[in-house]
């Protein structure tokens, strides 16, 4: 073929090619293929199985979840018995996952901050524990630490009659026992209290922001705030005439009543969780941290900043740029491995449906609503993780 | 002294007698340069540089000590190291019981390979790792790591299945341990492998039925946990397969954590497509190749050379995931370790066992990822002056 120059040459009015050589009718035609094969194995599977369900009369539908259930359910976040239906349980297993996730989010963004910025630290020593912590965490399975932490609480804790007591919290093999105080119609009062100290310290922290950039005055945000968010209940609650009443946890025959607790479960869980993501996210803030330019701490401690300040103004918003993606999936990864659950006996929506799968036999229904709850929460997380990335990414011309 | 400390900012002591000296202050005194200056210099600089260094490393070095001391008296000098029974662990409750491990560790590790032909997953086992620590070199970086995996995936087979060369047929239901931890991890990644690159590819694809089909997979599967895809695999399987198909629990283990991690592994692999320039890509058009040809020859060599060290870590969350299928059943090293601590005349002995599968898998994980950072530092020198 003679090279030649296309420019200035107009190209040849779509010469009649054969039609198998257009790229469009390609396109149209690999697509309808490879839908068609994908489809038929779809379609092959779904025959199967509705042919073997019948076979071993299976029932199919999602009838089953009005019915009773039961089945208890040891740690529950709202009221249910073993009478309730089976869509109740589900929504108990929905909430302890959501209970152990939020909780591991929080503690392991806590943990895994502190060690990362622990790496970098000067102090030798220090610096050389965190690695030591990441590197033994990172490289060993989560479910064999989740079975160490089982182990070691009913190894070292005290049986259930030689209970530690520190002032009426009770920790023992059962787990944590804590006193709550009596309901009372005041506390509805000192909870929106709670509410309103919150909006207020937003308002002041707003106000001072915009103060100090237009006059350069300083204002106490952080005590400010506490004070409203703390202060005012206290008031509210003193105003009251100050109704405390503990429900204090008292050991019967088959264990500890009243109170509050925390069974040895959703403990090591929570604490195998937190430790387990804290190694990652420390590795995730530590290279963010690395990523910002070195002239940023230098041009800070110019401008006479503390290294904590500095730190808190200058180092961590730049980083947080790189630190939100990679901390996004690290978030869904706790919620993910929260159904480790299932293996050391934490009621979590996993492990409720696994029972549920159990007795009625619907193998089908129960896995598409594990799929369906984790795909929710999932896309949840991703969705609020993107609009905060995007709200803290640099805005560029 | 005390007025101009407050305005200099955390600096270590060496960097503010050098701007105390510049400032005219007679009193800074500032250390000789270069890095001389012994052990005691060091210590003071990196273990007592401020107040709150000296306190930290105090508080730590007291921790330490405490924790320290229990467990060398509990794992070494108060441990019961010889016997046969648990009378006498349970006569010293104060320290490791190194006998039961003594005792279990063919069974932790082989789970119930039947006793007398032990010797083949062992074989398999050195087989495996010296295939792992080949490929680990990058001459072996084509069609020879290919060969080689194929040959001795073959042994490893021939030797865990038997029922040739005089050698007994042991069903996958007697397979246990550390040998199946392996061939899950191995077989997972290379059965995932090939599905892994369509998928990455139909996900950058132009074509938008194929793009979505694609992008609905990997996140179906990204976005539920591996336990769901696990139970899924040894429920549903059988159901979705024609009636009076029988398939073995281990293949069904395998299945599904093949579909997890094809999700994963081809993730990791647009990664690579993302970072291959455009040139390239234009290059290939002009030379007038088509697109089968293209990725085959321009774009996955460069692509998958890429994304080795992702790889590696990647089968590092595989390797430790495979102790997941303790909760549908199937005999890893986790399971048998956890069977081990069960056993009735063995009680109370689940804090050595658990130390000893911890020790395994990190020897496995940590010399990967030891690999994959000097893999990085390695692939990245060009780039670096």
């Amino acid at each position: 073929m003679a090279m030649q120059s296309t420019s200035g040459v107009p190209r040849p009015a779509a010469a009649k090619a054969v039609f198998w050589r257009d790229p469009n009718i390609r396109a149209i035609f690999y697509q309808v293929l490879v839908v068609a094969i994908v489809g038929g194995f779809v379609w092959w599977l779904v025959s199967n199985t509705l042919e073997n369900m019948e076979r071993q009369r299976i029932a199919s539908g999602f009838g089953f979840l009005g019915t009773e259930s039961g089945f208890d359910i040891g740690d529950t976040l709202v009221h249910y018995s073993p009478a309730d239906t089976y869509a109740r349980a589900i929504w108990v297993g929905i909430l302890n996952t959501l209970r152990v996730a939020l909780l591991g989010i929080v503690l392991s963004t806590i943990l895994g901050t502190l060690i990362g910025i622990g790496r970098l630290s000067r102090n030798w020593l220090l610096a050389k524990i965190c690695t030591v912590y990441v590197e033994a965490i990172r490289n060993v399975p989560l479910l064999l630490q989740l079975f160490v932490w089982l182990s070691l609480f009913r190894f070292y804790l005290p049986d259930k009659a030689n209970a530690v007591d520190i002032i009426g919290i009770k920790i023992s093999k059962k787990g944590l026992q804590f006193p709550v105080p009596v309901e009372n119609p005041a506390y509805q009062w000192v909870g929106i209290a709670v509410l309103v100290g919150i909006v207020a310290a937003f308002a002041v922290s707003h106000w001072a922001r915009r103060r100090q950039a237009a006059t350069g005055k300083q204002f106490p945000t952080v005590w400010a705030g506490l004070g409203l968010m703390l202060g005012l209940p206290l008031l509210v609650f003193l105003a009251a005439g100050a109704p405390l009443q503990w429900n204090i946890p008292t050991l019967g025959r088959f264990g500890f009543s009243g109170g509050g607790e925390v069974l040895p479960e959703m403990t090591a869980l929570l604490l195998g969780l937190t430790i387990y993501t804290a190694a990652f996210i420390a590795e995730i803030v530590r290279a963010g941290i690395l990523a910002v330019n070195k002239g940023q701490s230098e041009a800070a401690a110019a401008l006479g900043l503390r290294s904590g300040t500095a730190m808190r103004l200058i180092i961590l918003p730049q980083a947080l740029r790189v630190i939100i993606p990679p901390m996004t999936s690290q978030y869904l990864n706790i919620t993910k491995n929260s159904s480790l659950a299932i293996a050391i006996g934490y009621p979590d929506i996993v492990a409720i449906l696994n029972t549920t799968m159990n007795q009625t036999g619907q193998a089908v229904e129960s896995t598409v609503l594990i799929m369906a709850c984790y795909l929710t929460v999932s896309l949840t997380i991703s969705v609020f993780m993107n609009w905060y990335n995007k709200r803290i990414a640099l805005v560029e011309r | 002294m005390s007025t101009t400390d407050t305005t200099i900012p955390n600096l270590t002591p060496r960097k503010k007698a050098e701007l105390l000296a510049a400032a005219g202050d007679p009193e800074a005194v500032v250390a000789p340069p270069g890095g001389g200056g012994g052990p005691v210099l060091w210590v003071r600089q990196n273990l007592f540089g401020s107040i709150r260094d000296s306190i930290i490393t105090l508080v730590l070095i007291v921790v330490l000590g405490w924790l320290g001391y229990n467990f060398l008296h509990w794992a070494l000098l108060d441990a019961t190291w010889s016997g046969t029974d648990a009378a006498a662990c349970r006569a010293n409750p104060d320290g490791a019981c190194w006998t039961f491990i003594g005792e279990k560790y063919r069974f932790i590790l082989f789970g119930t390979y039947p006793y007398g032909e032990q010797w083949r997953p062992t074989i398999m086992m050195i087989i495996t790792v010296m295939m792992l620590a080949a490929s680990c070199d990058r001459r072996m970086w084509n069609w020879r790591a290919l060969a080689m995996w194929i040959v001795g995936g073959t042994i490893c087979g021939i030797l865990l299945f038997g029922g040739v060369f005089g050698l007994s047929y042991v069903e996958t239901s007697s397979w246990g341990g550390l040998p199946v931890t392996l061939v899950l991890a191995v077989l997972a990644l290379a059965g995932a492998f090939p599905l892994a690159i369509l998928l990455a590819l139909g996900r950058r694809s132009n074509l938008p039925l194929i793009k979505a089909l694609c992008v609905g997979f990997i996140e179906l599967i990204r976005g539920v946990p591996l336990i769901s895809l696990l139970i899924m695999a040894s429920v549903m399987l059988p159901l979705f397969l024609p009636t009076g198909v029988n398939i073995d629990k281990l293949l069904r283990a395998l299945i599904g954590f093949m579909l997890f991690a094809a999700a994963y592994l081809a993730e990791v692999i647009r990664g690579g497509l993302q970072a291959i320039p455009k040139g390239q890509y234009e290059a290939a058009d002009a030379m007038g190749l088509n697109y089968f040809n293209k990725t085959r020859l321009i774009i996955l060599p460069q692509a998958l050379r890429l994304v080795i060290p992702p790889l590696v870590n990647t089968f590092i969350g595989f390797f430790k995931d495979t102790s997941l299928v303790y909760i549908i059943g199937i005999f890893d090293l986790l399971t048998a370790g956890d069977s081990a601590v069960k056993d009735p005349a063995w009680r109370g002995f689940a804090n050595e066992t658990y130390l000893f599968l911890a020790a395994t898998y990190f020897v496995f994980c940590f010399s990967m990822s030891r690999y994959s950072q000097y893999l990085e530092r390695d692939l990245n020198k060009s780039q670096r002056r």
